[in-house]
């Protein structure tokens, strides 16, 4: 059976596209390959999911759960699906406290992924620099500032990260300090990687040779060159910060229980298991497990499509 | 060979000193920042008089820098101070939970060894294979999978609603050359299962990861294909000329990883309330047990700059190519 005409040309005209698009831009070619992975384009769009989910918390959560004026108490654990006090329907059930789960999850996802976006964000710029200025100056900066870096990696980050907080306390600012005191190295160590490749390039030279400043040397033309590795383990960083900001908060060294991540709320979820209530503790661990997975699973096919070694 | 090796380990145990001695500054002074122990063990009805005498029992009442250094001299001589909560020394009391946090560590080592090593393997020879594919997207679930939430939910299911394993505690231990072990008994072996594998999770889907990249990037050398060519039978070749190459990278974050179990065991123990050394140090940083951190801290370095240092040995005694004085760089 042959397909209608329109479709057939659709196609082709698609096909068409897609090798010209190939011709064309980067981006473009970088689109194709990151598509081919079905599950990589489903794990984009569970994110862009639950990033928007995360970003309007406040005005598609049924309830707000933080208000205290509007959380019953004799709603607390209740089963997920159960009708309120007021006639508001539960469908994640409620916790010790009777706010709905639903509605705490948002806010938890909320401060989730601030905390670990901007922890990566701030540990990215300063380990990037560090990694260029390190294999852009070589000697004893480099040396330096590798040691450090070797040093740092011989602890566990959730040791660090333990030691850090036991010592300045709890708080949103004070959760991300410690991430990026945690994070930096890996980012500085994959920077100098590539930049060392990248310093010996052509264009490097060039740039040189016209005298321009180390600063415009080392951020306009060495840094955009080092930027795909860079990418990828932002992502799979970015991940990880999320994981340990959660674990830390279960231990009750992370945030403050007036800023619950997921964390926190599995950690309350805890102390209900036991006597079955297992909602309070379940639906905040799914969320955070979608979050984690569907940056890894991006992560993973970028770095298979920004892998220089596998470059078609 | 011999002498660089020495010269080499005396720089590293300098350089420790040096990294040691700069921790316990940073960690006793900033430590003194956070909050008063006394404020919290106190009886509440205590008064002004009583308050002073429990500040003076504790040492509390001299000036910082003279606390410094009484702790310093203490500390040389392996002596933190006791611990504010139950008047024993902190030193003491992490050493008696050392072993439980090591069978923790070393079993469920065992556990990512057994199913990590194979499963890469397997994977990496066939990384195309349905079954290939399963393993990657398993690892994948596998260290995105929070650990502690990991451990709820085996709790959940094993014991609360099958029953069929205990979810706190150590269990009945057997003393063997005056240390107490689970592993020999039935029932303490019962409590060792689900922590174990709740511990092992992620580094297992990790070395399984490495093990597979390894084995992608050794089947394609020369000497592989040449041990082929030679006729030599598949098996021979996967387990005696592959294994033994991708086992270089393997072996060195094995130390790394033992030291990620160690730490990352904290949460384990949190959770399945398994007295090892890391429930004592988050109970101990909830009521500000300042001696019994600053314990803690001091050991777990000491531990991890040792392990480190061996796995650089290690690692120059299994790869000839790599030389000793180029990681000193």
């Amino acid at each position: 059976m042959t397909p209608p005409p329109d479709i057939a040309v659709a196609a082709n005209v698609f096909d068409a596209g897609e090798q010209r698009a190939e011709a064309q831009t980067p981006f473009r070619r970088f689109l194709a390959d990151f598509t081919e992975s079905k599950i990589a384009v489903v794990a984009f769009f569970v994110f862009v999911a639950v990033l928007l989910c995360a970003m309007f918390a406040p005005w598609i959560s049924p309830t707000d759960p933080y208000d205290l004026s509007k959380v019953d108490i004799i709603d607390n654990r209740l089963p997920p699906g159960s009708e309120g006090i007021d006639g508001l329907t539960y469908w994640l059930g409620t916790d010790g406290a009777g706010r709905d789960m639903l509605s705490a999850i948002l806010y938890g996802l909320r401060t989730s992924l601030f905390v670990g976006v901007t922890a990566g964000g701030i540990a990215l710029t300063i380990g990037g620099v560090l990694g260029l200025v390190a294999a852009y100056f070589g000697g004893f900066i480099d040396t330096l500032i590798m040691r450090l870096v070797d040093f740092k990696l011989g602890f566990p980050s959730i040791l660090i990260a333990m030691i850090l907080l036991a010592v300045l306390g709890k708080g949103v600012d004070k959760i991300i300090i410690s991430l990026v005191v945690v994070q930096w190295a890996y980012y500085t160590r994959t920077v100098r990687a590539s930049a060392l490749v990248e310093r010996n390039r052509e264009y490097m030279e060039a740039a040189q040779c016209l005298a321009l400043g180390h600063f415009s040397v080392v951020f306009r033309h060495l840094l955009p060159n080092c930027l795909p590795p860079l990418i990828v383990v932002g992502t799979v960083q970015i991940a990880s910060a999320i994981a340990l900001e959660a674990t830390l908060s279960f231990l009750g060294l992370g945030l403050p229980t007036t800023e619950p991540s997921l964390g926190l709320l599995i950690a309350n979820g805890f102390d209900y298991m036991l006597s079955g209530r297992y909602w309070i503790s379940i639906f905040p661990g799914i969320a955070l497990l979608i979050t984690i997975l569907s940056i890894n699973l991006i992560g993973d096919q970028l770095r298979d499509v920004l892998n220089p070694r596998l470059q078609k | 060979m011999g002498g660089e090796v020495t010269v080499f380990i005396i720089r590293r145990l300098m350089q420790s000193a040096v990294v040691v001695f700069a921790l316990t500054l940073v960690v006793f002074f900033s430590i003194n920042i956070i909050g008063n122990p006394v404020d919290i063990l106190i009886d509440p009805e205590c008064d002004q008089e009583c308050y002073r005498k429990a500040m003076e029992n504790f040492g509390l009442d001299r000036p910082i820098h003279e606390q410094y250094f009484v702790f310093l001299e203490n500390a040389v001589q392996g002596d933190f101070g006791d611990s504010f909560l139950n008047k024993i020394p902190a030193t003491e009391l992490i050493v008696e939970r050392l072993p439980a946090s090591l069978e923790l560590a070393i079993f469920a080592m065992l556990i990512t060894l057994v199913i990590g090593i194979p499963a890469g393997m397997w994977s990496g020879l066939r990384p195309e294979s349905p079954s290939g594919k399963l393993i990657m997207g398993g690892s994948i679930v596998g260290f995105s999978l929070p650990g502690f939430w990991v451990g709820l939910m085996l709790i959940i299911i094993f014991s609360v609603e099958l029953d069929l394993l205990p979810s706190t505690g150590r269990g009945e231990t057997v003393e063997v050359l005056g240390i107490r072990i689970s592993l020999l008994t039935l029932n303490g072996l019962s409590h060792l299962v689900l922590p174990a594998i709740t511990l092992s999770l992620y580094h297992t889907a990790l070395i399984m990861r490495l093990t597979r990249a390894g084995v992608r990037e050794v089947v394609l050398v020369d000497f592989i294909k040449f041990a082929h060519a030679k006729g030599l039978a598949a098996r021979r070749v996967v387990f005696v000329h592959v294994l033994k190459n991708i086992l270089i990278p393997v072996v060195t974050v094995l130390g790394l990883e033992f030291g990620g179990l160690l730490a990352y065991g904290v949460v384990t123990e949190t959770i399945f309330a398994w007295p090892g050394m890391g429930k004592l140090l988050i109970d101990s940083i909830n009521i500000l047990d300042r001696p019994v951190v600053v314990a803690y801290v001091m050991f777990i370095v000491l531990l991890f700059i040792t392990i480190n240092l061996l796995v650089d040995i290690l690692y120059s005694v299994l790869d000839p190519r790599v030389r000793i004085e180029g990681m000193g760089k």
